[in-house]
């Protein structure tokens, strides 16, 4: 422990102390807009991934839905390491610059919007039929189906799923310390895995996993606590 | 008034087209309780989704009120079905909204003000006997409860027609008798059609005053419940009325196979297979029998056989004068 205390890892870390509180900030903002432009984006798509099809609320040409599948699939593939780099070009135009945390919520939001789209689809899926087939026995509008059912219906499990989009984003931005995104990752990243700093490593990846666990724990209770088809 | 006019349905699978309605042909009256009854397969659910276009017929017809149903836009038919409710056999109640905001749901979608759709809500509630689940979930309600708020729900808009698509299929037999009964009075007392799909003759027997029986995708037998009842004549007619399904021709040997139909008999104060006994020697059996005393009435039939000597038309003669009976010779 001593020898710890003497190392010069050690003093890097007192050194780098004060700045872990600002990463910290930086790690929960940049998910939670990541998280939400992919859900702007993911959400409608994954709704028409399931009202589109042939039989569907709304159904949409089949080209249209070939497409929309490819398109999400193909996202879906490429390695976040490789896609964050692909769109460097981009997060310029949009950012203004490539490095930074916000440059690193573009590759953020479009390595996630097709993910965030395939877990709504399974949501969405999983209301009855029956009850969408009552809604429209009683007059309603494809739009009505879809805000007053598809999406109250299935909020439990919306909700599951977008606590596993958040940790999953968050994981990602973690990555984002390569091309200079700020946050835990980019200590992590900067000072453990280039500077061989294992107690800044370390440390930076407990507070990660602590933010997982406070997230994972917060959306379970909020996805138990709004559905109704439990009996308390 | 509904009238369905040479409709029929083909649904294309991997085995080929089947034909899921054949040229149906059918009128139900204003104010009728109309009974479809068929074996699971034989069309009826296909049938009553017609009604309301939930499917779509390939050819023929659906006419209600004067209004052809299949020529309407998207934005007419969605007002039609305000007139047209339905209720299932899963209630297909949103799980996830209280009794009262599923009651609330339709008028919502008719953008009813929401105070009016509340009190609307609450006086159906009391209808339907359940005014203290208003703010209940559908989660916490048994089956009949559940259907309940299902057609409280349908009765939101003010229809004029009610199809139930087996609605009291998922029940026990005191809630199906329940919630039958609710379903009588809600005609009775409110001058609303009602469509009952079922499998089950006892439910047709119960509050139906028309059936249509569907056999494979077309009408086999339609007419009085009371006359078919009594003297079926398709197969398909037989096998729902009689009981235990349709006798066989080797039943019994030297005797005379008789069905009586109980249609509302007293049967209480003259027990009928003692009385065949007693006063005319006749030494029944009883095959089969499926009969149910509703409200003081007996329903249902029974299938006896006679032994084939003199005091068998002794015992005919005696059935034929009870009250309330009808009465018919089964040949195998």
């Amino acid at each position: 422990m001593a020898e710890l205390l003497a190392s010069k890892e050690w003093a890097t870390f007192l050194q780098v102390l004060p700045t872990i509180p600002f990463e910290t900030w930086e790690t929960i903002w940049s998910t939670a807009v990541a998280t939400l432009l992919a859900l702007v984006i993911g959400l409608p798509l994954g709704v028409c991934l399931v009202t589109g099809e042939q039989g569907g609320v709304r159904p949409l040409p089949r080209w249209v839905m070939s497409l929309l599948n490819a398109l999400i699939n193909l996202l879906r593939s490429v390695p976040f390491l490789i896609l964050m780099i692909i769109v460097i070009p981009l997060s310029r135009l949009i950012v203004g610059t490539s490095i930074g945390t916000p440059a690193s919520i573009v590759p953020l939001v479009i390595a996630s919007f097709p993910f965030v789209s395939r877990l709504v689809e399974t949501s969405i899926r999983e209301v009855d039929a029956g009850v969408i087939e009552a809604a429209q026995s009683m007059g309603a509008t494809p739009l009505q189906i879809i805000t007053k059912v598809m999406i109250p219906e299935s909020m439990p499990s919306l909700i599951s799923n977008v606590t596993i989009a958040t940790t999953t984003i968050m994981g990602y931005g973690a990555m984002a310390g390569i091309i200079g995104g700020g946050g835990l990752g980019k200590i992590a990243i900067n000072y453990g895995y280039y500077r061989f700093n294992g107690v800044l490593e370390i440390f930076a990846t407990v507070l990660l996993v602590i933010l997982v666990q406070i997230l994972q724990t917060v959306g379970t209770r909020l996805a138990l606590r709004c559905d109704k088809r439990i009996q308390r | 008034m509904i009238e369905l006019q040479h409709l029929t349905k083909r649904f294309a699978t991997k085995g080929g087209t089947v034909v899921a309605l054949n040229d149906i042909n059918l009128t139900i009256r204003d104010g009728d309780i109309y009974g479809i009854i068929g074996m699971s397969g034989a069309g009826k659910s296909t049938l009553v989704r017609c009604i309301n276009m939930l499917e779509r017929p390939d050819e023929g017809s659906v006419v209600v009120d004067g209004r052809q149903m299949e020529k309407l836009t998207a934005g007419e038919l969605r007002a039609a079905r305000r007139d047209i409710t339905m209720i299932f056999q899963q209630f297909n109640l949103l799980m996830q909204r209280t009794c009262l905001r599923n009651i609330m749901f339709p008028m919502e979608l008719a953008k009813v003000p929401k105070e009016k759709a509340e009190a609307r809500a609450r006086e159906l509630l009391e209808l339907v006997g359940l005014p203290d689940k208003a703010e209940a979930y559908p989660a916490q309600l048994s089956g009949g409860q559940k259907q309940r708020i299902a057609i409280a729900r349908a009765l939101a808009t003010d229809p004029k027609v009610l199809l139930c698509d087996e609605a009291t299929s998922a029940l026990d037999p005191n809630t199906t008798h329940a919630i039958l009964q609710l379903i009588q009075k809600i005609n009775r007392e409110l001058g609303i059609t009602v469509v009952v799909i079922t499998h089950q003759m006892s439910v047709v027997e119960e509050i139906c005053n028309r059936v249509a029986i569907l056999d494979e995708g077309t009408v086999v037998e339609e007419g009085e419940v009371q006359a078919i009842f009594s003297h079926p004549t398709s197969a398909a007619a037989k096998r729902l009325v009689y009981p235990a399904g349709a006798p066989k021709a080797e039943s019994l040997p030297g005797h005379k196979l008789v069905r009586v139909a109980f249609n509302g008999t007293q049967t209480t104060d003259k027990p009928l297979v003692a009385s065949l006994a007693i006063q005319c020697g006749a030494l029944v059996s009883i095959l089969a029998a499926d009969t149910r005393i509703v409200n003081g009435q007996t329903l249902g039939s029974m299938l006896l056989a006679l032994p084939d000597d003199e005091n068998a038309a002794r015992a005919i003669e005696y059935i034929k004068n009870y009250p309330g009976i009808t009465y018919e010779e089964v040949n195998g």
